[in-house]
């Protein structure tokens, strides 16, 4: 199982492009999703200031407190990059320890996500209070949904490593996962700078 | 367990070998099937898999048709009474969403299916089993967005579905709700199909096959493609906004509560224009493969129908706010996407040339293909000119919402591609089935289409610069007005003429079904072809090809039959089909390992009409509509896409494999 593994992943090589399929899906796949981010972060660019009767952008954004948690989800890249170096040396230990660290990183950015959630809620702005609203719960929940399934793949690689069932090239299903994870930190700095620092 | 398949010499049968079927979650075997109903429901073999495409397609375009026969139907006479105002408003709706959704975009997605990997010489896609997910998931798709006819009445605004009329007051059933999960489904399929086909033609090509080799429908499939790939998230983003706002209270299109209805438009139509390039490039794909062989000269100016394709697929993108002069945008943006509509009139005119001049001076052989794709030529020409009359944003506001851009629509997309899509089912025919369809009845079948789609649409250019608008589900004799261009007459004959193109596509599946019954073998090579498809056995082997050839020449096939005569510079026969197929028999890869079935991809996308089922009518289902996604995905990432060496008999030991299209 092993060998066929390898095996494979050395056919993975000869492609016309030289880049792997699967991590050319991959860019495609997250090209793609630069226009689904892109149609949502427009809406909310259009409607951030159409506030009704309830809270302002202003009034409800801790800068502070999502700075810290933007910092813990950037520094997740951090660790996401160690995960791969790891798995390209084939250090399994590492792999699996800087790939968990990264995982614990996004459920705290996450967790954060949720307080901040629920104290906007409690200042009454909820889903359907005003447009901006639910501009506001649209992107960043659809942002946080990204980052949820991207924790869900990162324990899961963790556990499918450490029963050595992945299919393929282990290097390589690692820096998929790691091309996931940088777009989706990446994106997150988009939206905390359009979202959050330039004022309404 | 694995196909194994290893070429045989003609006329031994393959043994079926024993295998060892790897398990997933230790209780799941893999589908071993090789024949019956399993090895279809199962498969990720890109040929059935594309089968199966063309035979939904087709279902969908029966059912369309048959909503478009009764708005004719009911505008035959006037004070119609076959539909009902509501009905008929469902209608129109479900016709436009079927044609586009359900019918020209998998008919297009069967061809890409079948015939990319065959002609870049691959042995399947880049991901076999994403390619079988892709087509259960538009099965999903189409059946959540028909549904609703059986659940208090269709969808209702119109294909484009503008707010108000998506919001809750003019659409109180559930058929909205169905057509956005429904078409959120479908952009699902479409999405991955795109990267999968994306892959498997920038990384697959068999040796030698530079992107300057490729032939055109590849091409020009790859840059439907690319579009599909940046189009769909803008509709998907969009059906997002409309479901929030109809299932949980959000308000993003309605103007009393302070929305812009102008940003459903633009998020529409930035998907939407570039969709109908989606719709017709495949079908100028087909026909400059068709042209060329049947007029038995190499495409005119081949760079330059690789280059417009890729150019309408930029510019394309550019010219969206065409579709919305009429709602106010200001005089700056309406003068720059007038001009940029008029700017992508170009590389299309540059296509039509192109054909023309491949045409002229030909050898040309008049088959049914041969006809549908010249038909295309003349008929898209018209559409495209009508178009140019929309890019004029003066007269474009006189046109909007008038039966002239009804006109104007169905001569691009009847005109253009679903003519392309039929010169494609008489060219391909013998390659999918091994066995020709009728010509003559193909040639009826072409006139009568012909015929009845100039008599349909053709009067609508003029009742609708008389005024008729789009989307009036009754005329009256009183205001149908007198003389030549009086609605009523014009009604008569365009509704005469839905019928006869009835006519038309009933002879197809007639000329299908008799073709099926025929024990008439097609011959290998029955148009003398110029691409890698035809260049294997019909239907090819489950493998495509014994050896992955390598090309050397743009038209390779034809390179291998004909070479020039050093002396006189004549071009003349130096081999025949039958030759190098024996050719290929003698040096064949020894061990070749194709993809094996799989449960997951049929699961997981079963499992997403029940989370828009959920989502409609009660959470919890949507709950465990999710839970069959999650299950699945994790079942196929722990399965490998191609079952382990030990599988094969005798086991590989991967030094003899010859695998130069690699599966992943």
């Amino acid at each position: 199982m092993a060998d066929a593994a390898v095996h494979h992943a050395d056919h993975g090589h000869h492609t016309s492009t030289g880049l792997s399929n699967n991590k050319l899906g991959m860019w495609l796949f997250l090209g793609s999703e630069c226009l689904l981010f892109g149609g949502l972060i427009s809406t909310y660019m259009i409607y951030r200031g159409r506030v009704g009767e309830g809270p302002r952008p202003g009034n409800v954004f801790d800068i502070p407190f999502t700075s810290v948690s933007s910092f813990v989800l950037l520094m997740s890249s951090l660790t996401m990059v160690l995960a791969v170096a790891a798995a390209q040396k084939r250090d399994d230990r590492g792999t699996t320890l800087w790939l968990t660290v990264t995982g614990l990183l996004g459920a705290t950015f996450v967790g954060g996500q949720v307080y901040e959630f629920t104290a906007m809620y409690n200042e009454g702005l909820g889903f359907t209070t005003s447009l901006f609203g639910s501009a506001f719960y649209t992107l960043t929940g659809f942002h946080g949904v990204h980052v949820t399934v991207g924790v869900i793949m990162l324990l899961s690689l963790v556990g499918i490593i450490k029963r050595s069932r992945v299919p393929g090239d282990k290097a390589e299903v690692v820096e998929l996962v790691g091309l996931y994870w940088h777009f989706v930190d990446v994106v997150w700095i988009i939206i905390f700078t359009l979202v959050y620092l330039i004022p309404t | 367990m694995a196909i194994i398949e290893r070429p045989v010499p003609v006329g031994v049968p393959d043994i079926p070998a024993p295998a060892t079927p790897t398990r997933t979650f230790g209780a799941l075997r893999r589908p071993v099937a090789t024949t019956g109903w399993k090895s279809w429901v199962f498969t990720v073999d890109h040929k059935k898999l594309g089968i199966m495409y063309g035979a939904v397609a087709m279902f969908f375009f029966i059912v369309g048709g048959i909503e478009a026969v009764l708005i004719r139907l009911q505008l035959a006479a006037p004070n119609g009474k076959v539909l009902s105002a509501d009905v008929y408003n469902q209608m129109f709706t479900m016709h436009a969403t079927t044609m586009v959704f359900l019918f020209v975009m998998p008919m297009a997605a069967a061809f890409a299916n079948y015939f990319v990997p065959l002609q870049i010489g691959a042995r399947d896609v880049a991901f076999p089993r994403i390619n079988a997910f892709g087509f259960w998931t538009l099965v999903g798709g189409g059946i959540i967005v028909n549904l609703s006819w059986f659940f208090g009445g269709a969808a209702d605004g119109g294909w484009f579905m503008y707010a108000p009329n998506s919001g809750p007051v003019f659409s109180p059933s559930n058929g909205v709700d169905f057509w956005a999960l429904g078409l959120q489904i479908t952009g699902i399929a479409s999405l991955t199909g795109a990267v999968n086909l994306i892959v498997t033609v920038l990384n697959m090509r068999a040796p030698g096959m530079s992107l300057m080799k490729m032939p055109v429908f590849t091409w020009l499939q790859l840059v439907v493609q690319f579009l599909l790939l940046f189009a769909i998230p803008v509709i998907t983003v969009a059906l997002f906004l409309l479901s929030f706002q109809r299932s949980f209270g959000a308000t993003f299109f309605d103007v009393s509560a302070g929305a812009d209805p102008l940003l459903w438009q633009h998020l529409f139509w930035i998907f939407g224009h570039p969709e109908v390039y989606i719709l017709v490039l495949p079908s100028f794909g087909i026909i400059s493969e068709v042209l060329p062989v049947f007029s038995k000269k190499p495409l005119f100016g081949y760079p330059f129908v690789v280059f417009s394709g890729a150019a309408i697929g930029f510019v394309g993108w550019g010219v969206w706010a065409h579709h919305m002069f009429a709602s106010g945008l200001g005089p700056v943006s309406v003068a720059v996407f007038s001009i940029a509509t008029m700017a992508i009139a170009v590389p299309t005119g540059v296509k039509i040339v192109n054909w023309t001049m491949t045409i002229w001076g030909g050898k040309l052989n008049f088959t049914a293909a041969m006809h549908f794709a010249i038909g295309l030529v003349v008929l898209f020409t018209i559409g495209g000119l009508s178009g140019v009359t929309h890019a004029v944003a003066p007269s474009d506001t006189q046109q909007t919402d008038t039966y002239y851009i009804v006109a104007h629509f169905h001569y691009v997309l009847f005109g253009g591609a679903i003519f392309g899509l039929f010169a494609g089912f008489y060219y391909w025919w013998p390659k999918m089935f091994g066995k020709q369809l009728n010509e003559r009845l193909g040639k009826a079948n072409f006139w009568l289409m012909v015929i009845g789609m100039n008599m349909t649409f053709g009067p609508m250019h003029m009742i609708g610069l008389q005024g008729q608008p789009r989307r009036m589900y009754v005329w009256t004799e009183a205001r149908a007005g007198e003389g030549f261009f009086n609605l009523a007459f014009w009604n008569r004959v365009a509704s005469i003429g839905s019928l006869v193109l009835s006519i038309g596509v009933l002879l197809f599946l007639i000329n299908v079904v008799k073709t099926a019954r025929s024990k008439q073998v097609a011959p290998l090579d029955p148009w003398d072809a110029r691409t890698l498809e035809w260049m294997t056995t019909s239907p090819p082997k489950e493998h495509n090809f014994d050896a992955i050839p390598t090309v050397h020449h743009l038209d390779e096939f034809f390179h291998r039959k004909y070479a020039q005569d050093p002396v006189t510079h004549e071009i003349k026969q130096v081999a025949t089909a039958e030759d190098i197929m024996r050719d290929q028999e003698a040096n064949a890869d020894k061990h070749i390992h194709m993809p094996s079935p799989s449960y997951w991809p049929i699961i997981l996308a079963g499992g997403l009409p029940v989370i828009a089922l959920g989502v409609i009518y009660a959470i919890p289902v949507a709950i465990v509509g999710a839970a069959i996604v999650v299950l699945a995905m994790y079942g196929w990432s722990l399965e490998p896409s191609t079952a382990p060496d030990t599988d094969f008999d005798p086991p590989a030991s991967g030094d003899g494999t010859k695998e130069l299209a690699p599966l992943g």
